[in-house]
């Protein structure tokens, strides 16, 4: 009976991992097709030629690379000095600012995309890199206050004072005491910020401006139009790179076990 | 201390500026009339047949969505929080990776399969059914699970490994057999995950205008694709926002419900 269920259990992660990973393969094999369509006409690196030639995915890559590094930094600085005002806040006002950093996290990427794209017409800037930008930090703020937070709270207040006490000056007592605590939920937040970043496309596609794509964005330029065969090419590198990341940032030293980080 | 209250401001200001202005800005075009005046005629206008079938159909697939998403993610998560008990994290490694591609080429990835000629589509082919797969509510149902799947996993998943393995075993030791630790420990501590999974498929589902666009083959258009339109080609600005308006509305309603669901379990553990 244990026997059955266990193999039943087997059965069914075969089935999703089927599942998951048919369009993938799929599309990694295409990526290597000499022609265009769906027929199989001979192994060919064309596309990955023709991939790296196009100047226009160099200019997404490094867009959406440098935006999701920025996003990342800024939103991880903005995070951390408001957790710290926050853990000050009581009652009301705490819960009003909670409430606040709440709203992108729960509310639509649409409607946030397009509130974000018409209080920028508002106010007349010209939409562009910079306007990305603001609207990636924007998102990004609320995954690092959710990783940060839980670290403030969870460490004594008083070894911070104990600092003070023993002659340590705020700025020391600081970056001595209250940074190495929490540390690995800062870091977990940029890389969560980094990572929301790096795959948003609506609210990206709302604020960005004519001349400017990021990798999502150039990608759904592209297949709109029907099947492209350079962006088998390019889901086959994004997926090898997503690879090669999850390895390098799994295989931390001190791995927290199995907990799976959303990252 | 109180000074160090005065960190929180410049976020402050910033969620004014970046957060509430802005839906701010979209009840003001949804209510602004032809002459600046009040209107109510752009919330209304979701009555409209045109705007109100492509809500209901929204609203159907993400429910179906979200309950698919659910159905295939907890034994999902229950069979790997088993597994990596005993196995090393490798088996997780494998079913948290393709979660992360870009969510648009995981959408192509299917049309290719099921596009006229993809393996899919030849298959069913054989099988003797007829007519196009790309096109239809079928396809994009499918397109919504397979990118809204890891939101269901991940909170689960989570919720599960925080479980400690000798409250399962207090659960047996005291009679309970495996059903009824699933269903009478795991699930109620688990109940907290669900409902964040819940909202994280149900509300991109609902609003997604991407997964129709590329898998509903230019037929179906859903409520997400309506909004969008008003905005990029129709240019009808106050009529988009009129009826983001509405699906915000939506959203909140779906939220009140979880919360009301959330706070119950609460109770329960409590």
């Amino acid at each position: 009976m244990k026997k059955l269920k266990h193999m039943l259990g087997n059965a069914y992660l075969a089935l999703v991992f089927v599942f998951l990973y048919a369009p993938i393969v799929t599309l990694i094999v295409y990526s290597f097709n000499e022609g265009r369509g769906r027929k199989w006409q001979g192994f060919s690196g064309r596309w990955y030629e023709e991939l790296f030639h196009s100047a226009q995915i160099g200019d997404a890559v490094s867009n959406t690379l440098t935006i999701a590094l920025l996003s990342a930094l800024i939103a991880t600085v903005i995070g951390v000095i408001s957790c710290l005002g926050l853990q000050a806040l009581r009652g009301k006002a705490r819960n009003v600012y909670l409430a606040l950093n709440n709203i992108p996290l729960l509310n639509s990427d649409l409607v946030t995309g397009l509130s974000l794209m018409l209080a920028f017409i508002a106010v007349g800037v010209t939409f562009g890199y910079s306007t990305v930008l603001l609207a990636h930090i924007s998102f990004n703020v609320p995954y690092v206050i959710m990783n940060v937070m839980p670290r403030l709270r969870q460490m004594n207040q008083s070894t911070y004072e104990a600092a003070l006490d023993l002659g340590a000056r705020p700025v020391q007592a600081f970056f001595k005491v209250l940074v190495p605590e929490i540390m690995p939920g800062v870091i977990s937040g940029f890389l969560m910020a980094f990572t929301m970043s790096l795959d948003d496309f609506i609210i990206t596609h709302f604020t960005k401006g004519p001349g400017i794509n990021t990798i999502s964005t150039l990608i759904y330029s592209e297949i709109r139009r029907g099947i492209k065969p350079s962006m088998n090419a390019l889901s086959t590198i994004m997926f090898i790179s997503a690879i090669i990341l999850l390895v390098l940032t799994n295989i931390s030293p001190k791995g927290s076990k199995t907990e799976v980080k959303y990252i | 201390m109180n000074k160090r209250k005065l960190l929180s401001l410049p976020y402050l200001i910033w969620m004014i500026g970046f957060t509430v202005i802005p839906l701010l800005m979209i009840l003001w075009y949804g209510f602004q009339g032809k002459n600046g005046g009040f209107t109510l005629e752009h919330i209304l206008a979701i009555g409209r047949p045109e705007h109100l079938g492509p809500l209901l159909v929204s609203l159907l697939l993400s429910v179906i969505c979200t309950v698919v998403c659910l159905l295939i993610a907890y034994p999902l998560a229950l069979i790997l929080r088993k597994a990596g008990l005993k196995r090393s994290s490798f088996v997780i490694f494998i079913f948290i990776l393709p979660m992360w591609m870009n969510f648009l080429l995981r959408t192509y990835a299917w049309l290719n399969l099921l596009d006229d000629g993809g393996l899919v589509y030849v298959f069913l082919q054989k099988l003797g059914y007829k007519g196009n797969i790309v096109g239809t509510y079928g396809a994009i149902l499918l397109g919504m699970v397979y990118n809204y799947l890891p939101f269901m996993v991940l909170p689960l998943y989570n919720a599960m490994t925080k479980i400690d393995d000798n409250t399962l075993n207090a659960a047996r030791d005291l009679g309970a057999n495996e059903r009824q630790v699933n269903f009478r420990v795991i699930m109620p501590l688990t109940f907290p995950g669900i409902v964040s999974g819940v909202t994280m498929v149900f509300v991109p589902s609902l609003t997604t205008f991407v997964v129709s666009d590329l898998l509903g083959g230019r037929k179906i258009f859903l409520i997400g694709n309506i909004i969008e339109q008003e905005f990029s080609t129709a240019s009808n600005w106050n009529l988009g926002a009129g009826l983001s308006f509405v699906l915000m509305i939506f959203i909140l309603l779906s939220m009140a419900v979880l919360n009301h669901y959330d706070t119950l379990g609460e109770e329960d553990d409590g």
